[in-house]
């Protein structure tokens, strides 16, 4: 009733902004919203723009040229970074590495199996499973670090890379989105006709539902390899040899001693560059295989 | 959906089997440690003579002992405060943030909409440790180029390392951190809403904020429940950020968050069953909150529903 009077009262008005009828300017660039953006991307930019230009100053020119001034150190600041230790830096990217990409594929294959099961068939208990795991997800991982150290060292594995892998590999919110893909991706007639030429349970699995979903499965990868890749606290709790290290607990060590020897600070901002740099270069190449659908999904359900 | 549909023929077993190695995992990496955890709550070490040799120090049952000593901890009441405090403006600030840009992505005609999405949404790829580090670095006076501008101006300088200033700090790098991966979402459950609800909306005169305020955010509504909700959980765990600040200020303590204080217990004096207490006590609070919250939105929309 109300919207009826604003129709009449429309016209009269003259050109409401942003209505059908309003100017053609503003029909063609909405201003107000793109100036927001920008200044959000901005704010969002900077602190990589600062990384890029610190990066090239050397250890005087840090502290005393204008911020986005670029310096002339960069070259000194890559040998002495890779000078470093002999090179432990690389031993930290390559630990990372290894973290984040076995890790979320170890993840992603239980995520799989396990978000078909509890897509695709019905049985006792299901539900109970799924809350069960989903309770995961709300566990402070403090509450589960420190038990999970000292049961990794009765098991003789902390400080080891098993230490920081297995407790990863069980990842709640993989399996949401797994159950979520699955239940969108694989028909139930096309695993009742594989069931009727006689296949068996694996075999639909494997040949039939897994290609299905895959490209769900790329996304709870990417989320799994940026989430291991950024994991801090059970790294730093679980190893104390430092040739283990991620990058993360790696840069956090440097900055701590560059705070007794500031010497050390260009080289904590070149390696943030440098770990930075893979790590944006793999999101804009796989920032178009992530599936907003499979997000979407499973904001709807 | 064909789940009507579906039957099960011989397959009993299968679902439990594609299921083992999860239920193996969560036994071994959760239910064990959570176990583990309560049962070390409970305990104390107890000495006799003087502790030396072995068999001197023993585990004995301590009740709700180390509970009483946490819930009595000032240090874990001030830190529980402190982090009610950030989230107080990381959560409103952050989701704020996420909504209007997720709007303005979604209205009409806007410029550059494909850069600016992936620029905001570019934090998430970068790991809090090395977030707090940059932010870090452009709060101290000599790098910052917000003391430059300031100065040049002559205004006054605020310390971003010290009292209400780190709280602010440490509120933007989680801004920062977290705004674009909310914004995403919301953005995507706003793509989902078909065009015909505002083309009536629009035809019937609403201005764009109009749309904005009366048809997008109330059809929204539930991923924003679930944004808040994230939002909480994870703030309330905050742990790497104000840890990475620590070696450039004086003023975050070894117990800042309630989490840093559980680390410290274990790790820094080797408590770890006053950790264990605190670290469940942790984790029932986030349950709480968690639940209520859920609880509460539930209820909210049962009563839109009903209306």
């Amino acid at each position: 009733m109300s919207s009826l009077a604003v129709r009449k009262a429309a016209p009269a008005a003259g050109a409401t902004p942003g209505t059908a009828q309003g100017p053609p300017l503003r029909r063609r660039i909405a201003l107000v919203p793109t100036l927001t953006l920008l200044l959000g991307a901005i704010y969002c930019l900077l602190p990589v723009a600062w990384v890029l230009i610190a990066a090239t100053k050397s250890g005087s020119e840090l502290f005393s040229t204008f911020t986005f001034l670029p310096g002339t150190g960069f070259a000194d600041n890559l040998s002495d970074l890779n000078a470093y230790r002999d090179g432990i830096y690389w031993q930290w990217m390559g630990n990372s590495a290894l973290y984040a990409g076995l890790g979320a594929l170890l993840s992603t294959a239980v995520s799989a199996i396990s978000g078909y099961a509890l897509a695709i068939y019905r049985f006792r208990g299901r539900e109970a499973v799924f809350n069960v795991l989903m309770a995961g997800v709300l566990m402070p991982p403090v509450i589960l670090a420190i038990p999970q150290y000292l049961l990794m060292a009765k098991a003789d594995l902390a400080d080891s890379h098993w230490s920081v892998l297995l407790p990863l590999v069980l990842s709640p919110y993989g399996v949401y989105l797994a159950r979520i893909y699955a239940a969108a991706a694989v028909p139930g007639d096309v695993v009742e006709a594989g069931r009727m030429d006689g296949a068996s349970e694996w075999r639909i699995f494997t040949r039939i539902a897994l290609p299905m979903m895959v490209p769900g499965l790329v996304t709870v990868f990417l989320f799994q390899f940026v989430a291991v890749w950024n994991n801090f606290l059970l790294p730093y709790i679980m190893l104390s040899d430092d040739e283990k290290f991620p990058i993360t607990l790696g840069l956090f060590t440097l900055l701590e001693q560059g705070a007794n020897t500031p010497a050390l600070y260009t080289l904590v901002i070149t390696g943030a560059l440098l770990a930075v740099v893979p790590l944006i270069a793999l999101f804009l190449v796989i920032q178009r295989f992530w599936s907003l659908d499979l997000l979407s999904g499973a904001v709807k359900s | 959906m064909t789940t009507a549909r579906r039957r099960s023929y011989g397959v009993k077993g299968a679902p439990y089997a594609f299921l083992l190695p999860a239920t193996i995992l969560f036994a071994l990496f959760f239910a064990l440690p959570i176990g583990y955890a309560v049962w070390l709550s409970l305990h104390k070490v107890q000495v006799k003579g003087l502790g030396l040799g072995s068999g001197a120090r023993s585990e004995v049952w301590a009740g709700f002992e180390n509970y009483a000593d946490a819930l009595t901890d000032s240090e874990l009441l001030d830190g529980a405060l402190r982090v009610l405090g950030y989230g107080a403006i990381v959560v409103p600030v952050m989701l704020g943030l996420a909504l209007v840009f997720a709007l303005m992505l979604d209205s009409d005609k806007v410029r550059l909409a494909p850069f600016t999405r992936l620029a905001i949404f570019l934090p998430y790829a970068i790991p809090g440790v090395v977030a707090a580090l940059l932010w870090g670095f452009l709060y101290l006076p000599d790098v910052s180029p917000f003391y430059f501008v300031l100065e040049t101006l002559g205004l006054p300088q605020p310390d971003l390392l010290d009292g209400g200033g780190l709280y602010a700090a440490l509120s933007n790098i989680a801004v920062w951190g977290g705004t674009g991966f909310n914004m995403i979402v919301i953005y995507t459950s706003l793509q989902a809403i078909p065009v015909e609800v505002y083309e009536a909306a629009e035809l019937d005169g609403a201005t764009p904020l109009q749309i904005a305020l009366r048809i997008k955010i109330p059809m929204v509504a539930p991923s924003l429940v679930l944004t808040f909700f994230f939002s909480i959980i994870a703030t309330l765990q905050v742990f790497s950020e104000p840890t990475t600040l620590k070696p450039l200020t004086n003023s975050v303590s070894t117990t800042w968050s309630p989490l840093m204080k559980v680390h410290r217990d274990a790790f820094g004096e080797g408590d770890i069953y006053s950790a264990a207490a605190g670290a469940v006590i942790i984790a029932v609070a986030t349950l709480v909150l968690s639940f209520g919250f859920l609880r509460a939105a539930n209820s909210r929309q049962k009563q839109e529903a009903a209306r």
